[in-house]
């Protein structure tokens, strides 16, 4: 019985050991960023996918069937800033990543910066997609490079305005087409009670939209240096532009998707919401007593007659370094995000919003919709799609950027300093975020 | 989940008359005692009650309708769709966190038990060293291990695995430590002598006398690991990929961050939250007597 406790120790010092060991070796372990050799494998491959796209498996399923050479195992998590990109940083570190991920557009810098994905400008059959894709999108993984293409796009989100034309009618005010336009129709809504829309506290991610449209650009490359810049002359126009609406109270400030914020929308409190396309869920579940009182028109612009739109969100598909069959990968990849069938079925259970040119005139996506009164809205966001500029690029620590912004915004909106003041602290956060991870950058 | 506010139930109990043993208590600094514990009785119950009713209410009077009252009772409905949602993959997640934590709070346990008997009835050189050093055990949470347990399942190639949620779950420092302070006040030396003299060996007079001696500390010490590892929800984060493999915790995780996508999802991870904390309710009733005996047994020897 004495040996217990002597084994217990053993034990200790050996987990010990290895816990150092395994620190240690791991560190060496991290791939490079070379171009990937696109050459078909000899026998069957099997390739591991990284997904949150809640029914992705199905859609895999349908993949699978037809190609008995290339099987994909899907494995699903949270969402990516959930959990699943630290995740994808400790397996690259063990070298266990899977060969394929699903990586947001403002993530990927962050991903290339770390060496973590494989460059497929090898791969003939994914370059020679580029005409298929959406212009922006493809700008996106490319980071508007030459012979460089490090994920497949896969999904978008053009932003527009829905708003309730039951009410702008009955009180008789018109659709707003300009942003000053929009300034004017939230006074008059502010003097018969209501808001003309929410700025929600602290998200970050839809004014990055709102300087996307607007022309603005908040970071760039240029092979070695980044260069930062969150308060140029474009996004300190709209900066102030949202903080005199906010200053005389004429939007609400609920933060977006709790309770309150669907209440807010659902009792006919906020009348409008410049957002992405699958803005129209969240409105359609969150206020669902306002059912067929919606309507979709582009978002206003900054000068009359003028058709930009912005983009919220939107994923592509990365094959990592260290995955052994690029080729395979890069094939799933490009039959999960141009071919109709995985689009359609995509959009059915998650309502994905493609990527691609043919995709935003998939079938499903022309129908009218019953809670936007039977318009079919998918038509707009489709219009907006192609008004997206492709120059706008997202920095390699988005996670700590938006962070620091997203702080200074909820102070601002409860009325302490000022949306310029939240942007001109992320960017001085931003650079030394770069600087403190020796990523070179320009001032 | 809040489940550990549970323990706050059994105070209640307490209130009747005083006993005449008891030490005497001033009527005012009772009331002042019964005040502040109703307060918190409330104020634990209150998220607890909410779910409840936020479960019970169908997706479109969620928003619109007294968040502490209920609407149309719709909770067997909800649990109905919740159970039918994608095969029936809740179901499993359930069926998950109660094998990792029933067995794996049974094996810790056992080991605990085990090791914390040892200290205190054997004696060996480093004995007070192993004991230190669990004792610096206690102190590291839980969450900065989970890293370097990854990687060090990396290397051999057990992440993905049940073994990479359920091994990490068999420690329990905290255990080691319960048991040790109990068995040495509970179980006396002079019947472990008594039982060597009747022939037994260690191993047996361990599982037939010792371990009915220190049953309370052990159902203890399996309560605190059962909720420690049904909560546990940052090791199986970065080690599980396959949905199948998920604990409820994380299931309901991944689902609520999907929201924005599948807003029904919301609904799913009300119901299915109130769901998952049923069971630790079931097992602090059932067990309660137990465990009670064993906190106070241990404080007052």
């Amino acid at each position: 019985m004495k040996t217990t406790p002597r084994a217990v120790a053993v034990a200790l010092l050996t987990t010990t050991a290895i816990a150092l060991t395994g620190c240690s070796a791991s560190s060496e372990s991290g791939g490079s960023a070379d171009a990937a050799e696109c050459t078909p494998a000899d026998g069957a491959v099997d390739l591991t996918f990284t997904s949150w796209i809640p029914g992705i498996e199905e859609v895999v399923d349908i993949w699978n069937a037809e190609n008995p050479d290339i099987q994909v195992k899907v494995q699903t998590g949270p969402n990516g800033n959930g959990g699943t990109y630290q995740n994808f940083f400790n397996q690259l570190e063990a070298g266990n990543a899977p060969d394929l991920g699903q990586i947001e557009y403002d993530a990927l810098p962050n991903f290339r910066v770390q060496n973590g994905l494989m460059n497929l400008a090898d791969c003939e059959e994914v370059v020679a997609a580029e005409d298929s894709f959406v212009d922006w999108t493809w700008g996106q993984v490319t980071f508007g490079e030459e012979d460089s293409v490090y994920a497949v796009p896969q999904d978008s989100g053009p932003m527009a305005l829905f708003y309730r034309s039951d009410l702008f009618e009955a009180n008789g005010i018109a659709i707003p087409t300009t942003w000053a336009e929009y300034e004017a129709a939230a006074i008059k809504i502010r003097e018969l009670g209501g808001y003309i829309t929410n700025f929600s506290q602290g998200d970050i991610n839809q004014f990055a939209g709102f300087v996307w449209q607007a022309g603005g650009s908040w970071f760039e490359n240029d092979g070695t240096d980044w260069t930062v810049d969150l308060t140029d002359e474009t996004t300190t126009t709209v900066a102030d532009y949202w903080q005199g609406l906010i200053d005389r109270d004429l939007v609400s400030s609920y933060p977006a998707w709790t309770s309150e914020w669907d209440n807010a929308y659902n009792s006919s409190e906020v009348w409008t919401w410049n957002s992405a396309v699958w803005g129209a869920n969240s409105i359609a579940s969150g206020a669902p007593d306002t059912a067929g009182k919606w309507s979709v028109a582009p978002s206003p612009q900054w000068n009359a007659g003028e058709e930009a739109s912005g983009n919220w969100g939107g994923s592509s598909t990365a094959v990592f370094t260290g995955s052994e069959h690029p080729y395979e990968a890069a094939k799933f990849a490009l039959w999960l995000n141009t071919s109709e069938e995985a689009l359609t079925a995509m959009n059915k259970s998650a309502n994905i919003y493609p990527a691609t040119k043919e995709g935003l005139n998939l079938p499903v996506l022309k129908e009218g919709v019953e809670f936007y009164g039977g318009q079919a809205i998918y038509d707009v966001f489709a219009e907006a799609s192609a008004q997206v500029s492709p120059d706008f690029a997202w920095g390699p620590t988005m996670t700590q950027t938006y962070n620091d912004v997203s702080d200074g915004f909820k102070a601002a909106v409860s009325g302490n300093g000022t949306l310029k003041e939240a942007l001109e602290s992320g960017e001085k956060a931003t650079i030394d975020a770069l600087k403190s991870q020796s990523i070179p950058v320009k001032e | 989940m809040s489940a550990v506010t549970t323990t706050s139930a059994p105070k209640q109990r307490r209130s009747k008359a005083p006993s005449p043993s008891g030490p005497k208590e001033k009527t005012l600094s009772r009331v002042g005692a019964i005040t502040v514990m109703s307060v918190f009785t409330l104020y634990f119950l209150v998220p607890i009650w909410w779910l409840f009713v936020a479960a019970s209410k169908d997706r479109s009077q969620f928003t619109n309708t007294n968040p502490l009252w209920f609407a149309d009772f719709n909770l067997i409905q909800n649990i109905g769709e919740l159970l039918a949602y994608r095969d029936g993959v809740f179901l499993k997640w359930m069926l998950n966190s109660a094998i990792y934590a029933g067995l794996g709070a049974l094996l810790g346990t056992l080991f605990a038990g085990m090791c914390g008997y040892a200290l205190a009835k054997y004696r060996f050189p480093g004995r007070d060293a192993i004991f230190n050093i669990v004792l610096g055990g206690v102190l590291v949470p839980a969450t900065a291990l989970a890293l370097p347990l990854f990687l060090i399942f990396s290397q051999v190639n057990l992440t993905n695995t049940f073994w990479s949620v359920f091994l990490p779950s068999l420690v329990s420092p905290f255990g080691v430590y319960l048991t040790r302070i109990f068995a040495a006040e509970s179980v006396p030396d002079e019947l472990i002598e008594a039982a060597r003299l009747d022939g037994s060996g260690e191993v047996r007079t361990f599982f037939t006398v010792s371990v009915k001696l220190m049953f309370p500390a052990l159902v203890t010490v399996f309560l605190f690991q059962f909720v420690a590892i049904w909560n546990n929800f940052f090791l199986p984060l970065i080690m599980l990929r396959d949905e199948v493999l998920f604990p409820v915790t994380l299931g309901l995780y991944s689902w609520n961050s999907q929201v924005n996508q599948i807003p029904e999802l919301r609904a799913y991870v009300l119901v299915g939250a109130l769901l998952s904390i049923i069971p630790l309710i079931i097992l602090f009733l059932l067990l309660q007597r137990f465990w009670r005996n064993g906190l106070g047994a241990g404080a007052v020897k």
